[in-house]
């Protein structure tokens, strides 16, 4: 399948950061113009029947979140845009906001109207700076132009920190807190941002909603598969010959996306694994890449649609030092709130240290099984789970290589695997000056 | 002129009456201001805020961006998370280290320069990312690094 633009449509042409290009195609237009002929109820039902899916990783039908707004609730209602995209492997929303950021703003403007809410907060991460400045511009333009038809958009910078891609943390950062997950139930639909009713959406998901707008949720669910329509923008990385972004209909083989639209494996080497949802989801062998791209089919195999974000991960590539780098990741970015996560996430690290230089026995590839069972299901929010399912992941389907560490008394790449020497974060918190 | 104060002032006014929602931009234009978080940039900040220098510290030591010591006029961070790691990110630490003479995590004797290896920072596609006084560059090979460190503004 070729590639389909409709979240970039227009990009190869226009310079669609600017407001008159992005009006001279269509934008702000139809779509807009029926969104708000419509009520709450019309525009929510034509939401649900478009089977939009989250595009942050969950996958929870747009429509049906916007329909569990407490809109009787005397408080405002308030729609908060995901855009602190921080996935390994996941560059897409980044993208999004650089090239159409008025597509994610007319986004806004509709879901907004969706759930009558007249205020809405994008939280962008802190390190996108020039997205942020694109965006930025774009508000300000929008705004001047009188589009906003009553509405405040307000783009909020993040400051790092991973866990504020969970939607509970980002709440709390964004009401100026450290991002630490909060207690489900009450759900963000009921009580979110200041105890009021909130939506929070992806950036993809958000800027798909215009087209949905313009040419009907019929016409939108043409595309893609039945159980997740509408395309997809993929961010493919690692060791392949043209990483990058590819916009494609949900379903497409992940094969087709490898080796058609990103060249195949670069170098001549040989295909391993690929994780594909971004780092946090369990890792696909090589007879596993002709499952199609969306959500039902890839749950089916054990894994998630995640981030739509392949990682592509060639022959040189020591598994254990994958898991050893992946970790390190989660626990940097453990918020520490919960117990099993914050102290797991480390004890993990020290059992794949102990692994790759070759002092674990056979016992510590188990007690590494039970350390990640001791962190699943009992921590507030999903991160402690993104730990643990790449790493059990590589633990079970590339086994013989943890047993041959063991077994060799170290890696058996000797020096040679591509992740060779790969440094964890300079953690620039741990030697501050506490203040008395 | 405008002080911190009434910048801070003007931000609050984007949140809702109570909210604290401005603490992160707050802290940000305070380390823009001082350099760093020190503590009297910390105090400042809780004076804008009318809140406490314990809440501000505890928000700002939560986040890797706030930097609680001091960091060179210029940072170079490089990304090592999985893409660029698979890309060869640890060589671009090392010329950096090589071209700076520090290790990353440190700073040049003469403060200018803090080399830091960093977590994604989301163009896995174009690895080896490197964000150069937090503008992105892009597929930054290890031969590259010399030029960026005598391209950076004395």
């Amino acid at each position: 399948m070729p590639e389909q633009k409709v979240l970039l449509a227009g990009t190869d042409k226009h310079d669609l950061t600017k407001l008159a290009e992005y009006q001279a195609i269509g934008g702000y237009g139809k779509g807009l113009e029926r969104a708000r002929a419509m009520t709450s109820e019309e525009l929510i039902d034509e939401l649900q029947r478009a089977t939009l899916r989250g595009r942050g990783g969950a996958g929870f039908p747009m429509g049906r979140k916007a329909s569990l707004i407490d809109r009787k609730s005397s408080k405002p209602k308030y729609l908060v845009v995901n855009a602190d995209e921080s996935e390994p492997g996941a560059f897409k929303d980044r993208q999004v906001m650089a090239e159409v950021p008025h597509r994610l703003i007319e986004g806004c403007l509709i879901a907004a109207h969706a759930i009558e809410s007249t205020s809405v907060f994008i939280y962008i991460r802190g390190e996108y700076l020039t997205e942020y400045e694109i965006l930025q511009g774009a508000v300000d333009e929008a705004r001047a132009a009188g589009l906003f038809g009553g509405v405040e958009i307000t783009v909020h910078r993040g400051a790092g920190a991973y866990i504020c891609g969970e939607e509970t943390a980002l709440l709390e950062s964004l009401e100026g807190k450290r991002g630490q997950p909060r207690p489900r139930p009450p759900f963000p639909p009921i009580q979110g941002l200041y105890y009021a009713p909130t939506q929070i959406n992806n950036v993809c998901t958000i800027a798909t909603v215009p087209t949905i707008l313009t040419i009907g949720a019929e016409e939108f669910a043409k595309t893609g598969v039945p159980s997740s329509p509408g395309t997809a923008i993929f961010s493919i990385s690692g060791n392949v010959v043209r990483p990058g972004n590819y916009e494609l209909p949900l379903g497409t083989p992940m094969r087709e996306l490898i080796y058609e639209h990103a060249g195949g494996i670069a170098n001549g080497r040989e295909l391993k694994a690929v994780i594909p949802g971004g780092s946090s989801v369990p890792a696909l062998t090589p007879d596993q890449i002709d499952v199609p791209l969306d959500y039902d089919s890839l749950g089916a195999i054990g894994t998630f649609f995640g981030a739509a974000s392949l990682i592509v991960v060639d022959d040189r590539c020591c598994m254990v030092q994958l898991a050893l780098r992946s970790t390190k990741f989660y626990a940097h970015e453990s918020c520490g709130k919960c117990t099993p996560c914050r102290v797991g996430t480390r004890w993990m690290v020290q059992i794949l240290e102990s692994i790759e230089n070759g002092t674990a026995t056979r016992a510590d590839l188990d007690l590494l099984d039970s350390v990640g069972d001791n962190i699943l299901g009992k921590v507030l929010c999903a991160l402690g789970e993104f730990a643990v399912y790449p790493v059990a992941s590589y633990l079970h389907k590339w086994r013989d290589e943890f047993v041959a560490h063991v077994e060799q008394g170290g890696c058996p790449f000797h020096g040679s695997s591509s992740l060779e020497g790969i440094l964890a974060p300079s953690d620039q918190h741990a030697h501050a000056e506490v203040l008395v | 002129m405008t002080t911190f104060f009434d910048e801070v002032q003007e931000i609050r006014k984007r949140y809702p009456a109570g909210a604290r929602s401005a603490t992160l931009p707050a802290l940000r234009l305070a380390q823009e201001k001082h350099g760093w978080l020190s503590r009297e940039a910390i105090e400042e900040t809780a004076d804008a805020l009318e809140v406490t220098p314990a809440f501000c510290y505890s928000v700002a030591s939560f986040y890797d961006m706030f930097h609680l010591e001091p960091v060179g006029r210029h940072t170079i961070e490089i990304c090592t998370n999985l893409p660029c790691a698979l890309c060869g990110a640890q060589k671009v630490v090392e010329a950096f280290e090589s071209a700076l003479g520090i290790s990353a995590g440190e700073t040049t004797a003469d403060g200018e320069v803090t080399l830091r290896a960093v977590e994604c920072l989301g163009g896995c596609g174009y690895a080896t990312v490197v964000a150069v006084d937090h503008r992105y560059r892009q597929n930054v090979k290890a031969e590259d690094a010399a030029e960026i460190v005598e391209g950076l503004d004395a």
